[in-house]
């Protein structure tokens, strides 16, 4: 078995024990599945350990000139204009032809498609990229609904992308003032009981209310009562954006002013600042913080993640306000989260699986097309979570016999679209190193070799990480 | 790539599954499909209680008008009446093979989706950590080889557990060119990795049964149909609108397999907080191809509908009143609806709490005097002829009665 070449390093720079340590090929490739989207060639040949990798990873640098100019020349879009076609083209839709509603549409979701995944597949940057997956997910808007289809390329790149090596309470008000999520979870539309709008009177909607202690920062055990729920929906009202321009518009008329009272208290102030205090609490909450913690540790570390690993990113949470840079780092600096058991024990996510193949093998696609669509067939369409509690990680939610199956299927058709052949297959056994390992190696070599290539990337091994 | 049949027949097939008559000896056998309605459906505008004044004064713009009268509620016992865009059910009410049990819920009272689903699907109110479905459950001491199907791109927690391998995902739309030599050789590499041997045997020979069911199974409404090429259905879209299609495959993989006895249908989009419609709109829209759905499963079973059960249940209901967007919130109570043709049906079953605000739940919402339970408990015991302690087994912690609602 060929192994990467194993690089020495000097550890003072990181204020380490002052001696020369190899980081093992096993710990190396550990980082880039978990730290990023995984391997692409010549990343395990330059060795790095956990740490050194983790430390690098946490300070993202400038993205290097190639990608940037391929997303610097995406067209720029105008917003406002394309919601304004958006929403005629609908009012059209039954009387004319559908056809260039489903362009704009189609044209969205690659541009959507095309900002997340040309970064995962290419930047350097990948821990950022897997937090901008984490993130979007635990703030999950659904692409395929109304309004949202415009907004969440957007969505993306100016309430989740910015703020997550930010402070928490920074990305819950971006995400908490963008049209996506106040159109996706109706707050947008809530108003006070009576409020005579458009369409005649108009009240109280609480989806997005529950969603943001349920999901967002509490968690559906802490113990509000519906009430809380009911109170809370009261204090959003007002909380909307203008149709024109989809800024966000704090709208006194829709406010219901009469006092509120939330988790046994009287909400202070009044009109917007009650919602920005609301956020402030939610975001400083012990019960936000343990669950923000867990989630991350299952998504970067294990289904029943270490305990002290989750711990400490917990503490670090509480500690710094809510900084995301130090509570993510708190809980990857953590020695559980090197813990040799963890390594390659993670059942991939097919978001997961399908951007590490597609790294294994350096490809970018020109056409995003094929890529969506085989997420769809492995139940994960990018941005097509229905429901606002964003995908499941853990291994149940993914394995089960189709699904593997299916898996093995994408990967040799990968394979044979993109001509994989001997020589490919020698390359990806050097790209992936230990991550396919010496049984699935040997019994790969008793193969043809047209079909090695396909073989390494639908072995069980490789459905792992 | 799709393996080749002839190589998965020959090899990986336990004997028993060549000659599926060999296990329907007897009896014929006893048919349960489960429909999901993620979201918590609106049961007050599915079985409308329109004798009730305050359904029409809490719900201003999307209660449904009376019976008889334009975009009106289609009665059901002069009590109640069905959507207007559930018409394509209304013969199975007609026949007796159509009922609803109003007021069914969950003993407790979560108002999380995600809680509810799990808790629902896991048969066990206000125990999150059950591990297993209870359709799960139920295949355990069954015959071994597949029994249940799965519509959904995943498979849902309804058929997790020990007996999970026994379900299959029905085939869909799309199947990608055969590789033979690839597929033996995938199989060879699975077949030595301890992490998912099992699983990948289990996928081979799911499949394996699902293209023999596919290959033999007629369909009722015409030769010539190849469900393979059925467009619509496997797009991973969540929402009603492939039913019709996915219910004439699934009809006929039932119809070809008579180990096939379970199956689960997953429905998303009935979240309705916002512009829900009353005769037409969001719901309405969704609630046509549903029962468009229903109908053409009834139909495409042919002479198996008389020893199917169809169960339709969501997670929780909604609020009695409208909301301010002309939508409803998360509730409690619901309607269950029961169809097939070994259903004891055209009844509006459970006692009617009301709507007066002194009987709701929490002073909002419809409450509940069923136990979905004693529902789905009485399909087990009368429909697949459960003792009391395989009862017992499916539904741990369940003490009431099951209900009468099959022919015994």
């Amino acid at each position: 078995m060929k192994m990467p070449r194993r690089t020495l390093f000097w550890l003072p720079a990181l204020g380490l024990s002052p001696r020369i340590q190899a980081a093992p090929a096993t710990e190396t490739l550990h980082a880039w599945n978990r730290l990023g989207f995984g391997p692409r060639p010549g990343d395990l040949a330059r060795g790095g350990g956990w740490l050194e990798l983790l430390e690098q990873q946490l300070q993202p640098q400038p993205l290097p000139t190639a990608l940037q100019q391929r997303l610097d020349a995406r067209p720029a879009v105008n917003l406002a204009e394309r919601v304004e076609t958006f929403r005629r083209l609908q009012r059209q839709q039954r009387a004319a032809d559908e056809t260039p509603r489903r362009e704009l549409v189609r044209q969205a979701l690659h541009e959507a498609a095309e900002a997340r995944l040309l970064r995962a597949l290419q930047s350097p940057n990948q821990l950022e990229e897997r937090l901008v997956d984490f993130w979007f997910n635990h703030f999950n808007v659904f692409f395929d609904k109304g309004l949202c289809r415009m907004l969440v390329a957007d969505y993306e790149a100016r309430a989740i992308r910015p703020h997550v090596f930010g402070r928490f309470r920074d990305l819950l008000g971006a995400v908490a003032q963008h049209p996506a999520m106040l159109f996706y979870l109706d707050n947008a539309q809530s108003t006070r009981a009576g409020f005579q709008g458009a369409g005649g009177s108009r009240g109280l909607n609480e989806n997005y209310a529950r969603e943001l202690m349920e999901l967002h920062t509490l968690g559906v055990g802490a113990g509000y009562q519906q009430a809380d729920v009911t109170e809370l929906a009261r204090v959003l009202t007002g909380w909307t954006f203008r149709p024109r321009d989809l800024q966000f518009v704090f709208d006194p008329r829709r406010h219901d002013a009469e006092p509120k009272t939330w988790l046994g208290q009287a909400v202070p102030g009044r009109g917007r600042a009650q919602g920005e205090w609301v956020l402030d609490q939610l975001a400083r909450h012990p019960a936000t913080a343990q669950r923000i913690a867990f989630k991350l540790g299952q998504y970067f570390l294990a289904d029943a993640p270490p305990a002290a690993a989750v711990q400490a990113a917990r503490i670090a949470f509480l500690a710094s306000d809510g900084d995301l840079r130090a509570s993510v780092a708190a809980l990857l600096r953590h020695p559980e989260a090197r813990d040799p058991a963890l390594q390659g024990a993670q059942f991939k996510s097919p978001q997961r699986f399908v951007i590490s193949l597609l790294r294994a093998c350096a490809l970018t696609p020109s056409d995003w097309a094929p890529t969506l669509q085989a997420l769809r067939g492995l139940g994960q369409p990018l941005f097509g979570c229905v429901t606002p509690d964003g995908y499941k990680v853990e291994r149940s939610a993914w394995l089960d016999p189709e699904a593997l199956a299916r898996r093995a299927e994408l990967a040799a058709r990968v394979a044979q679209r993109v001509r994989l052949g001997a020589e490919a297959a020698e390359q990806l056994l050097d790209t992936l190193g230990p991550a396919i390992g010496r049984a699935a190696r040997s019994a790969i070599a008793q193969e043809p070799p047209p079909l090695r290539a396909a073989l390494i990337l639908g072995a069980p091994d490789f459905q792992n990480g | 790539m799709q393996l080749n049949r002839r190589h998965l027949l020959l090899a990986s097939l336990p004997a028993a599954l060549l000659s599926p008559r060999a296990r329907a000896a007897g009896a014929p056998p006893k048919r349960w499909v489960v429909v999901l309605l993620r979201g918590a459906i609106d049961g007050l505008s599915v079985c409308a209680p329109y004798a009730e004044p305050s359904y029409a004064q809490e719900r201003p713009s999307i209660a449904l008008p009376p019976p008889g009268t334009e975009g009106g509620l289609i009665d059901l016992d002069g009590r109640f009446g069905l959507h207007p865009a559930l018409g394509a059910m209304q013969p199975l009410w007609a026949a007796g093979q159509l009922g609803f049990v109003q007021a069914c819920g969950a003993p407790t009272s979560s108002r999380s989706h995600f809680e509810a689903q799990d808790e629902l699907e896991a048969g066990t109110p206000g125990i999150k950590t059950t591990p297993d479905g209870w359709l799960s459950r139920l295949m355990a001491d069954q015959a071994s080889g597949v029994q249940a199907v799965y519509t959904a791109a995943t498979r849902p927690k309804l058929l997790s557990g020990a007996a999970s391998a026994r379900a299959a995902a029905l085939p869909g739309a799309q199947r990608a060119p055969e590789r033979p030599a690839l597929g033996a050789a995938l199989d060879r590499l699975y077949a030595q990795d301890p992490r998912y041997a099992a699983t990948w045997q289990a996928a081979q020979t799911g499949r394996a049964q699902m293209a023999s069911a596919l290959e033999t199974g007629q369909s009722m409404s015409g030769a010539g149909m190849d469900p393979r090429a059925d467009p619509t259905a496997d797009r991973g879209a969540p929402g009603a609108n492939t039913l019709p299609a996915t219910a004439r495959r699934l009809a006929q993989v039932l119809r070809a397999d008579p180990g096939l006895r379970f199956a689960c249908v997953e429905l998303g989009g009935w979240d309705t907080h916002a512009r829900q419609g009353a005769a037409q709109g969001q719901l309405g829209g969704r609630l046509a191809p549903l029962g468009r759905g229903l109908a053409t499963l009834a139909q495409e079973l042919g002479p198996l509908w008389a020893d199917t059960v169809v169960t339709v249940i969501s997670e929780f209901g909604r609020t009695v009143a409208e909301n301010g967007t002309g939508g409803t919130d998360h509730g409690h109570g619901n309607a269950l609806w029961l169809l097939g043709g070994a259903v004891q049906g055209g009844r509006v079953l459970g006692e009617w709490p009301g709507l007066e605000p002194a009987a709701r739940f929490q002073g909002r919402d419809l409450a509940v005097s069923t136990d979905y339970r004693a529902v789905l408990a009485g399909v087990a015991a009368r429909h697949l002829r459960l003792g009391d302690a395989a009862l017992t087994q499916l539904f741990p912690g369940f003490g009431g009665r099951p209900l009468n609602v099959v022919r015994p």
